[in-house]
């Protein structure tokens, strides 16, 4: 679970890591009163849970008290990365001599975390292991021991001159690690973590990401939900027990198993189609999931036509072939669904189907031709 | 031959008396599985299909002999159960639980790296080694004994996979789910090194998908040490980034860990892409008789 950077930024001040003085706004008219609080000049930063906001024009430096209004208006208008900004953090501008990046994450070829820090801070640290490796710092943190200080320590004397700078630096890297072994995360980044013209370190940005199968340790974490309109039904999805990932196509998928479901996607594209989606069924198929399933790739209007790819195993091809007839009865349109009901009762299920306008196919390869087809089709007909 | 489970192997059920337990301690009864015991703290005397329940894994080891777990416990208490199998010294112990912390997962591999037993998954579909055991929640009936060894990340694209392997008539020494999870206790290169020692085993099938480095360091290791045929598919070249695709290792991040970087390597090392799953039998075709 993602989580906001003014919201990441809270849990940073509850654990003594610097954050600058900044409040968060739903309205322009909240924004100039921060400000007029905060006193000029801020910075206005739009709050999605995505990177690159700063190139996409979703964080301004004001000067003057009269723009304010007008810039928050501005943000809060903007669509970043497809989500719409519904909030603001107004932050008091900084004179910043020094930009640094500091990080953990999972080395999940170590299987350990590991600790990244580096004095080219600001930009992608991504771009920076690309471009420049040698200017990155990485400490491998022993699980049982957490970060230790003098390993600490060795990271900030490495990275400063000044004692007093690097110990600084070291204490907030032992705190960032606290966070991270506390709340079970996947990801804390400070980027960057900045250097004022006073010789003081604040946190400029913030972003933590929660292990989702973490989640049920911390259940004081629920707080911090908020999820963009295409996340609703990604969690709307998962109630239900299924797991669904929504794409740009056209050919929605219903799939048992989450490999089989991405190997769909792939064939699909590879045959000429786009999917719509990521679908994944999950190991048991009750009428009431596939009704769901159903509603749920529905609500995309770009879907044309429906596929379903079920290997029976533990999932029992009758059951989804009755769930599909009970799913197709309370649809309020009509839309082309090709199935493949493969493996545990097959032949229950293609008499179950028998009759119904489900278009039925042998192999995966078949209904992927025939759902592409339908759906280019489909497309033509418009 | 098969690896790491076969006909002599003596299986507990972890959650024998919980419905999923209870479920797959049938299907693997019915399989020909030497199911010997299972365990349920506090239902220690019952008795599931004519299987006893214990209190304890160390007491179900000690009054059955047996060498293997698999366990079917919720994600709460999963880490536990995977803990207690360790301390029993079973010598495999499958964990097919989902949701599992990656954080607890971290520390128990740390635990793990001196202890004689060897952890599957967790999130994994389990493992079979055809006509002989079953040791997870795979319908047995898609495989057949045979010289293609297989690891997966996946559950259902295995099962196609080896349908397809079954019908062009070569058959499975063992098959494997390693899990979709980003930690997990056995990967590519430690079933590949047992495959490629295993005389039966004739040709090697990666199933790999979108996440993390392990199919590239797989394929590293094919290059230097496995002389025998291997084929490799990857699922989610179509998959956003920073998206979660139902694994919880499923996931480009930071443009890392792309089915084209893995397909890439897989090429690079000799191994023989698979670009549908109806494709393996006849790839198999051109390298085996």
């Amino acid at each position: 679970m993602k989580i906001h950077e003014y919201q990441a930024k809270a849990i940073f001040a509850e654990y003594g890591i610097p954050v600058g003085k900044e409040k968060i706004a739903q309205t322009p008219k909240e924004a100039k009163a921060i400000a007029q609080e905060l006193g000029m000049p801020v910075v206005i930063k739009a709050q999605v849970k995505v990177g690159g906001r700063g190139k996409a024009g979703g964080i301004k430096l004001v000067e003057r008290i009269e723009d304010v209004e007008p810039v928050a208006s501005q943000i809060l208008q903007m669509t970043i990365k497809g989500i719409p900004v519904k909030k603001v953090l107004v932050a008091q501008a900084i004179a910043i001599q020094a930009e640094y990046y500091l990080g953990i994450t999972i080395d999940r070829s170590k299987r350990k975390p590991i600790l990244l820090a580096s004095a080219a801070g600001g930009i992608d640290i991504e771009e920076i292991a690309r471009t420049s490796p040698k200017k990155i710092i990485k400490q491998i943190i022993e699980p049982q021991l957490c970060l230790l200080p003098f390993q600490a320590r060795n990271i900030g004397f490495k990275l400063f001159t000044d004692a007093k700078i690097a110990n600084e630096f070291s204490d907030i890297a032992l705190k960032l690690n606290k966070i991270f072994f506390d709340k079970d995360c996947s990801l804390v980044e400070i980027n960057p973590l900045a250097l004022t013209t006073t010789q003081q370190f604040f946190a400029l940005d913030a972003k933590i990401v929660f292990d989702d199968n973490g989640l049920f340790l911390h259940p004081e974490l629920k707080a911090y939900e908020d999820y963009t309109d295409e996340e609703v039904l990604e969690v709307k999805a998962k109630q239900a027990g299924l797991s669904y990932v929504k794409l740009s196509g056209n050919v929605g998928c219903v799939v048992n198993g989450a490999g089989l479901a991405m190997a769909t996607m792939d064939l699909i594209k590879r045959l000429g189609g786009e999917p719509a989606n990521f679908l994944d069924i999950g190991g048991s198929s009750s009428p009431e999931k596939m009704a769901t399933a159903m509603n749920i790739i529905l609500a995309d209007k770009n879907v044309k036509v429906i596929l379903i790819n079920i290997f029976g195993g533990i999932t029992r091809c009758d059951d989804v072939a009755s769930g599909l007839l009970s799913a197709i009865r309370g649809l309020h349109k009509t839309i082309p669904i090709v199935a493949r009901l493969t493996g545990t009762n097959e032949t229950l299920a293609h008499n179950i189907l028998k009759g119904s306008t489900v278009i039925p196919a042998k192999t995966m390869v078949e209904a992927v031709q025939k759902a592409v087809a339908l759906a280019q089709q489909r497309r033509a007909n418009q | 031959m098969s690896i790491l489970v076969n006909k002599d192997t003596r299986l507990i059920v972890q959650g024998i008396t919980g419905r999923d337990g209870a479920f797959h301690t049938r299907s693997m009864l019915e399989y020909g599985t030497k199911v010997v015991a299972g365990v349920t703290p506090g239902k220690g005397g019952q008795l599931v299909d004519g299987i006893p329940v214990f209190n304890s894994v160390y007491e179900a080891k000690k009054a059955t002999d047996a060498n293997t777990s698999i366990i079917f416990v919720p994600a709460r208490f999963a880490i536990d159960a995977i803990y207690e199998a360790v301390d029993a010294k079973l010598d495999l112990v499958v964990c097919v639980t989902e949701g599992v912390p990656t954080l607890a997962m971290i520390k128990l591999m740390d635990y793990l790296k001196d202890k004689k037993t060897r952890l599957i998954g967790p999130n994994s579909p389990g493992l079979i080694s055809p006509e002989e055991t079953k040791v997870g929640i795979m319908p047995g009936q898609i495989f057949k004994k045979g010289k293609v060894g297989v690891i997966s990340r996946s559950g259902t694209l295995t099962y196609e996979i080896c349908s397809h392997i079954t019908q062009a008539g070569y058959g499975e020494s063992t098959v494997i789910g390693i899990g979709g999870d980003p930690i997990i206790g056995t990967n590519f290169i430690d079933l590949l090194k047992l495959f490629n020692s295993d005389p039966e085993t004739e040709a090697i099938v990666i199933v790999g998908e979108i996440g993390g480095n392990d199919e590239e360091e797989a394929a590293k290791f094919v290059k230097r040490k496995i002389k025998k045929p291997v084929f490799g598919f990857i699922a989610g070249q179509t998959a956003p980034p920073d998206k979660r695709m139902g694994h919880a290792g499923a996931i480009i991040t930071g443009g890392k860990g792309t089915a084209k970087e893995k397909i890439s390597a897989f090429e690079s090392a000799g191994i023989e892409v698979i670009y549908e799953p109806s494709e393996i039998g006849s790839k198999l075709k051109t390298r085996l008789t």
